[in-house]
């Protein structure tokens, strides 16, 4: 059977296009207003990626930081985040949804009790920062019993043998990070090195979904259309607290940028 | 979980780096794996080379000065009237701290790995001071990350750091404390591991980075276990190793050599950062039982509300203001080694005091926490109980804190 999340690349490469995946922080600026830009974004975006806050990101750049504090300071916690996905699935333009965030608040939560609220609110799949393979094996796996897909991460520092490894335990999608960077750093290698490297994540198994992010933005995107899917985070999140600095509206804002990026790989 | 004897507890880890399979681990980035990997590879090819070893024993010798003082404080053994009270004066070595021991290793290292800058992070300013002084001698660029709030409250460390050519990055994000200095160090290490080596100023962060500095601060112990048989003879019957604990690598380093021997001859007390007596908050997780959470890629008791979000801090000991501990800490904690409880900011100030005025040393405010302690405790014991406090830092930094609560002028 084939996932909400494969589907999206599907429908995606049909078009002749890179899937689209956004980044927002769940409760971020108003825990409203994430709900409002996920409906809203939906329409250009192929999947939507959801941060659950965390205080202490060891790997987010100031943008990402910026949007989690607010969301912290607005009182999100886990049950929001849960309650914003159920809203968004229920919605019109519903699309594959994936959770991101750091182990330690799933720890606190509870492995299993995670896992449950996950399906059972239908989050399609998991990206967890600092649970790096091999340390993630058994916690995918679980991911995997429960239909959830894990998400690998790889860096320009992953070495040959370990990247073999980590695409053999991948699920569907894997997450392919452009440079040395936290995200939402400026990008600092061309997008021909950057495709160039991708394409050799995909020699190694051409069915597994690869998706680039980290220092996109409306800039560089299209030169980057080679890959399966691109993701934009920290621009979004940037967007979200410049419209809050000029008294507009972020929902908006965020929308009208959305779309641009959607007309940018078309 | 136990204590196995005769391998040193830093080797005493799992395979993902968790010692008593609960602590520690490698809870990082994909970008940081490799980098972690190289670190390990060649420290441990490099910790069993003889050559590389007496290199590091020539700069201990030569350098930062070791051994470092074993004394008898009489005087306040006298006014406490109980245990014997010793002191391992730590902040005679070079740069005033215990924090040189690790800086000089990291910078060694990477020099061996051929990086030419190295970042680090600090709280009361003497790991960075240390890792600025480490670097210059070295001939390493070198970046220092501090909390803001921290920056104000130790002055006279950032002048040093400044000194020595280090650039001192001010770190604005949460309490502008050490746990946000620790952050920004490692997401600059994220952006730059291919140029540049990190330095974690304690026995926190990935498993590599506890390793190294328990095995850099060790010689603190190994200097004592011969000072103390030079000194009695013979291992004292009954002996008290007092300790501050922010992150642990004084304390770690202190009790190392130590640790095969029964508690009930060599105990180790470990004296965390009970804050202001007023507040609720404060930096001791194993005193107050905080839970296991993952802080800066490690297992560990940390301060955390029930989603996970690391709590604030509070304490007048920048040094130990800091919501998690060492995982060897929450290992020697759980197979009952260590004993630990904490001290308030007043006590601490009320300690200094009493030292100051006795004795001729100046523990910094983290020893202080050990020394009022010790002092409480030692009025209980008998006299031929052999009680040592590592009075690691000099206080000289603490000098505008000491001004304004106590108008003691340094």
């Amino acid at each position: 059977m084939i996932g909400p999340i494969s589907q999206a690349f599907s429908f995606a490469k049909r078009e002749n296009r890179p899937a689209l995946l956004t980044y927002i922080v769940a409760g971020d600026n108003t825990k409203k207003n994430s709900l409002k830009i996920l409906k809203s974004i939906s329409k250009y975006a192929d999947i939507c990626e959801l941060g659950f806050p965390h205080n202490t990101p060891i790997a987010d750049g100031g943008q990402i930081q910026t949007s989690s504090y607010r969301a912290i300071k607005n009182g999100t916690k886990f049950k929001d985040v849960f309650k914003i996905v159920e809203s968004f699935k229920k919605s019109k333009f519903s699309k594959p949804i994936i959770l991101m965030g750091y182990f330690n608040m799933v720890l606190q939560y509870g492995e299993s009790k995670f896992l449950k609220d996950c399906k059972k609110n239908k989050v399609d799949g998991l990206i967890i920062v600092d649970l790096p393979w091999p340390e993630n094996k058994k916690f995918a796996k679980k991911c995997k019993k429960s239909s959830i897909s894990f998400i690998q991460l790889i860096s320009p520092t992953t070495s040959k043998n370990r990247l073999k490894s980590i695409i053999k335990d991948s699920h569907e999608m894997i997450y392919y990070i452009s440079m040395l960077s936290t995200t939402g750093g400026k990008l600092k290698v061309s997008p021909f090195r950057i495709i160039s490297n991708y394409k050799k994540i995909k020699r190694i198994n051409p069915t597994k979904n690869c998706v680039i992010g980290f220092g996109i933005t409306k800039k560089n995107i299209k030169d980057l259309k080679a890959a399966d899917g691109l993701v934009v985070g920290s621009a979004i999140c940037k967007e979200i607290t410049n419209s809050l600095k000029k008294r507009q509206n972020p929902v908006t804002k965020v929308s009208n940028m959305v779309k641009n990026l959607k007309d940018k790989i078309l | 979980m136990k204590l196995k004897k005769k391998i040193s507890v830093l080797d005493q880890h799992d395979k993902f780096g968790f010692w008593g399979g609960r602590f520690g681990g490698n809870f990082v980035p994909e970008t940081l794996k490799k980098p972690i990997n190289d670190l390990e590879i060649l420290f441990n090819k490099l910790k069993n080379d003889e050559k590389f070893l007496s290199e590091r024993d020539k700069y201990f010798k030569n350098w930062i000065g070791a051994p470092t003082r074993f004394i008898k404080l009489s005087n306040l053994t006298r006014y406490v009237g109980g245990a014997e009270i010793w002191s391992k004066v730590v902040s005679d070595a070079n740069g005033g701290a215990h924090k040189i021991y690790n800086a000089t290793v990291h910078c060694l290292l990477a020099k061996k790995s051929g990086k030419k800058i190295i970042c680090g992070d600090t709280g009361a300013g003497y790991a960075g001071k240390m890792l600025s002084m480490a670097a210059k001698k070295f001939g390493l660029k070198c970046k220092i990350f501090m909390g803001a709030k921290d920056i104000k409250r130790q002055q006279p460390n950032v002048k040093a750091i400044r000194r020595n050519g280090a650039e001192i990055i001010p770190v604005y994000t949460g309490s502008q404390t050490l746990v946000d200095a620790v952050s920004e160090c490692m997401r600059f290490w994220v952006a730059n591991c291919d140029t540049t080596a990190m330095c974690v100023g304690s026995t926190v962060g990935p498993n590599i980075f506890v390793k190294i500095c328990g095995w850099s601060t060790s010689q603190i112990s190994r200097e004592l276990k011969s000072q103390i048989l030079e000194e009695f003879g013979a291992m004292p019957k009954r002996l008290k190793l007092y300790n501050c604990v922010g992150g642990g690598s004084s304390s770690f380093g202190f009790w190392n050599e130590f640790m095969d021997y029964d508690k009930k001859q060599v105990e180790f007390i470990g004296v965390e950062a009970g804050g202001p007596s007023k507040s609720k908050k404060h930096a001791a997780p194993l005193t107050y039982g905080s839970k296991i959470g993952i802080l800066h890629g490690a297992a560990q008791y940390v301060n955390q509300n029930n989603e996970g979000q690391i709590e604030e801090t509070e304490s007048i000991s920048a040094g130990l203001d800091y919501p998690g501990v060492s995982p060897l800490h929450c290992f020697l904690k759980d197979t009952k080694r260590a004993r630990y409880t904490a001290a308030s900011d007043e006590d601490a100030l009320k300690a200094f005091k009493i030292v100051s005025k006795y004795e001729n040393i100046r523990p910094s405010l983290e020893p202080s926490h050990a020394f009022s302690v010790a002092i409480s405790e030692s009025k209980k014991f008998s006299k031929n109980t052999i009680v040592i406090v590592n009075s690691c830092g000099d206080a000289y930094k603490d000098r505008n804190i000491l001004k304004k609560k106590l108008g003691v002028v340094l």
